[in-house]
């Protein structure tokens, strides 16, 4: 992908200057077309042996997540539990990839899920706002960290990227991925419905993984607008395009708002047609997603049975 | 685990629609043999399958129709606007309530994925309708004085790409304007418009109204050249354009051509590259490239040529080719075995002229008319396949370095059907758009069809436009 950077990519990150520069150079997006491809790819019609790969793709890739004022170490555990065993009535369901909580719940998810195989992921940065000094977001990662977390996300801080300050969030960034050390992976959180325009979540995408991002996010699922079929595919092509310039995999993960098997499977489709199938894996996609488990699980349970079961044959949990 | 995302197959059901083992011509109202009794069969694309046995209409059979028109006539023209607008209507909502019969019947006989003929092809037609229902009480106000008449009795000859969407753009203007009508849909392709025969009588349409004749080029021969047939209309190939206009000059009838193509799809080095690809694809490979409108030759500016070849090559490794009634395909079948020859010809003869060729790794079925998505790089304005219409799922790249080249190529074609755009740059469109000699400049989108806009060609792709308000005057009398 040719930009207007003069310098290489190491180069980029120079200054304010260069930096804006080379995001502004980035070729733009047209939203009408950038929804109409999305549109076209959830018309994609997926049955039987496609349908049920999908499912338990969908569950495997599901960060199940508890992120409330109220969460309490009861909670969590069994938050832990069923993300370790989904469906009690049927152990060949797969376990969820991680289950998701906030910074001072992480020693009691990591206990719950122990020897499991499931991560454990920590919503730190002072989210969802983060608006907190640097320091402090960074005392929050370490926390997280300290306590076992496998993975931190991160929100950006949009006030310093709507005002054009660049530098300042990717050195953020750089701060907080340091501050996982090498035991964390790092998502990197846009807020993409506060960014508002698709040329600015390009922009968001390029900055998160010059940044080093393990991962790059959606949304927090604390606004109006999360996920949409047309910001993953954007961030899908995003991530496709900075390995083909750097040879660095980046992860993908929606959140927010997607509550049915359809809709999991439709960003499954954009997944295998844009990033292709090297992304079709737990390790470089994620949903954020609470609900849709369930609903994933119900239709597994209809595909195994050929009957529709109902809310009360999976767990509250 | 699967190691790859395969998506089973997904088909349409055919149990939709009953195709009867033989069908008539739809004359006066009635299905009737062919006065000669000759038949011709029509066969499915994809399969080679014979579909059904169609009569093959004959000069008797035009004279037959053109009358029974010629008798409707005047109890038609003399209906209230507003009268005609209910049987326009109702055909719309008859197309809307059958739109999935009518979807996979014309996937059968035309070769087409599903996708395109449930998703556009079927909207456009009934949207064609509805928005022509809504003139027929209004062209007093449309602009063309304050009392136009109708013209008489249109023939109309359609091409196969897309039967029933043309029968929809000949057929609606034609009556809401209150002129009759005698349509010889293209022998690959009778069906739809023997099933919109069908429609035409389930909403109770006056007998001789719509009178539809398959047949083939003698046929439309035929059609064109009867005296009492006071309006021709015709969408098809170049060559038979001329000779219909041949044909009729020095005579009293109106007509109007929508000829071949050879569209310039211009893409600067400020566009948003991967909308631009999207756009790419739709231009060439909708309806497997066999569209008047395609843009056939890519225009891409020299300095982000290899970037966009490169993602313009991974998007088409990602295109499905197969079964039309797979609702996962976006390629299905070339409609003939002639046509696919012809494609076949021109595509070897661009490689023979030294442009290189490209095709994603394909597998194509074993019966049917197959032909894989093909790319040729390095074309300039010399070689055949920059200048010729194939017709089919060919892209010419061709590149340029500066705005006013790009106008130079682009307009460098005996045709003048479509152009497109791509840029960031509103300025730029504008500039650009107003210099380029085409009937439709589409701007950082492509092949969007819509009946409230006019649709026609400059030079050899013919004159005349369908569509809009502009559509209503090739069938009033205007002077």
């Amino acid at each position: 992908m040719s930009t207007t950077a003069p310098h290489s990519l190491a180069d980029v990150t120079a200054s304010d200057g260069t930096l804006r520069r080379f995001l502004h150079g980035l070729p733009g997006v047209d939203a009408v077309g950038l929804e109409a491809r999305a549109a076209s790819l959830g018309t994609r019609s997926i049955k039987t042996t496609a349908k049920a790969y999908a499912i338990d793709l969908a569950i495997s890739m599901v960060d199940l997540t508890t992120l409330e004022g109220a969460d309490t170490p009861g909670k969590v555990r069994a938050l832990g539990a069923k993300a370790v065993r989904p469906d009690p009535t049927d152990r060949t369901a797969p376990a969820t990839a991680a289950v998701c909580v906030y910074p001072d719940m992480v020693a009691v998810a990591k206990e719950a899920v122990a020897g499991s195989g499931v991560k454990v992921a920590s919503v730190a940065t002072a989210f969802p706002a983060g608006r907190a000094a640097l320091g402090v977001k960074l005392a929050d990662v370490r926390d997280a960290v300290a306590a076992g977390a496998d993975e931190i996300d991160m929100v950006i801080d949009r006030g310093a990227f709507l005002a054009g300050r660049y530098l300042k969030v990717h050195d953020e960034i750089v701060a907080v991925k340091e501050a996982c050390g090498t035991s964390a992976r790092l998502k990197v959180i846009f807020e993409t419905g506060e960014l508002s325009t698709y040329d600015n979540i390009r922009r968001a995408s390029w900055l998160g993984m010059l940044a080093g991002a393990d991962f790059i996010k959606t949304s927090t699922g604390k606004v109006a607008v999360n996920a949409t079929p047309a910001n993953t595919l954007l961030m899908l092509e995003a991530v496709r395009d900075f390995r083909a310039q750097t040879g660095v995999q980046v992860g993908v993960k929606p959140a927010g708002g997607i509550r049915t098997s359809k809709d999991a499977v439709k960003f499954l489709v954009l997944v295998n047609e844009t990033a292709g199938e090297d992304w079709l894996d737990d390790h470089w996609f994620r949903f954020g997603a609470s609900s849709l488990l369930n609903d994933l699980l119900m239709q597994r349970q209809k595909l195994a049975t050929g009957r529709y079961s109902g809310p009360d044959y999976v767990t509250v949990d | 685990m699967a190691s790859a995302f395969e998506y089973a197959p997904a088909p349409e059901s055919r149990s939709v629609v009953d195709i009867a083992p033989s069908y008539g011509l739809f004359i006066d109202g009635e299905f009737a043999e062919a006065a000669g009794g000759q038949v011709f069969k029509s066969v499915s694309p994809s399969t080679e399958e014979v579909l059904s046995e169609v009569a093959r209409a004959g000069a008797e059979d035009v004279d037959r129709a053109v009358r029974a028109a010629r008798a409707a006539f005047g109890k038609w023209s003399a209906l209230p606007g507003a009268e005609r607008a209910k049987y326009l209507f109702r055909i719309a909502r008859i197309v809307q309530e059958r739109s999935r019969e009518l979807a996979v019947l014309e996937t059968l006989d035309n070769g087409k994925p599903i996708r395109e003929t449930r998703d556009t092809d079927l909207p456009l037609v009934a949207a064609h309708f509805f928005y022509y229902a809504g003139w027929a009480d209004k062209l007093d106000h449309a602009g063309f004085g304050p009392h136009p008449k109708p013209l008489g009795v249109a023939g109309q000859v359609i091409p196969w790409n897309f039967p029933l969407l043309m029968l929809a753009w000949k057929v609606a203007p034609a009556l809401a304007t209150g002129n009759t009508v005698v349509l010889k849909p293209a022998e690959t392709t009778p069906l739809s418009a023997l099933f919109f025969a069908d429609v035409c009588r389930q909403a109770g349409l006056p007998r001789g109204v719509v009178n539809i004749l398959p047949g083939y080029g003698d046929a439309g021969a035929a059609l064109v050249a009867h005296p009492d047939v006071d309006k021709v209309a015709f969408t098809g190939s170049t060559a038979v354009g001329k000779e219909i206009a041949r044909t009729v000059a020095g005579t009293r009838k109106k007509l109007t051509l929508e000829l071949g193509g050879k569209g310039a799809n211009i893409v600067f080095d400020d566009a948003p590259v991967d909308q631009a690809v999207e756009g790419i694809v739709d231009g060439i490979f909708f309806n497997q490239g066999q569209v008047c409108c395609a843009g056939s030759r890519l225009l891409v500016q020299e300095s982000v040529h290899d970037e966009v070849l490169d993602a313009l090559k991974r998007r088409l490794s990602t295109l499905r080719l197969g079964d039309p009634l797979d609702k996962n395909t976006d390629i299905g079948a070339i409609n003939s075995a002639e046509q696919l020859a012809r494609i076949t010809a021109l595509a070897d003869q661009g490689e023979a002229e030294g442009a290189e060729r490209w095709s994603p790794a394909c597998e194509l079925p074993s019966s049917g008319y197959w032909f894989a998505p093909t790319l040729f790089t390095g074309v300039t304005q010399a070689h055949t396949i920059a200048r010729d219409e194939i017709f089919g799922p060919v892209l010419s790249v061709l590149t340029f370095r500066t705005p006013d080249e790009a106008v130079a190529k682009a307009n460098n074609t005996p045709y003048g059907l479509s152009a497109g755009i791509w840029t960031e740059k509103g300025s730029r469109i504008l500039a650009v758009a107003s210099r380029l000699r085409a009937g439709v400049v589409w701007s950082n989108t492509f092949n969007k069809f819509d009946p409230t806009s006019p649709f026609g060609g400059y030079k050899e792709s013919g004159f005349g436009r369908e569509g809009g308000r502009h559509g209503l005057e090739a069938y009033l009398d205007v002077r």
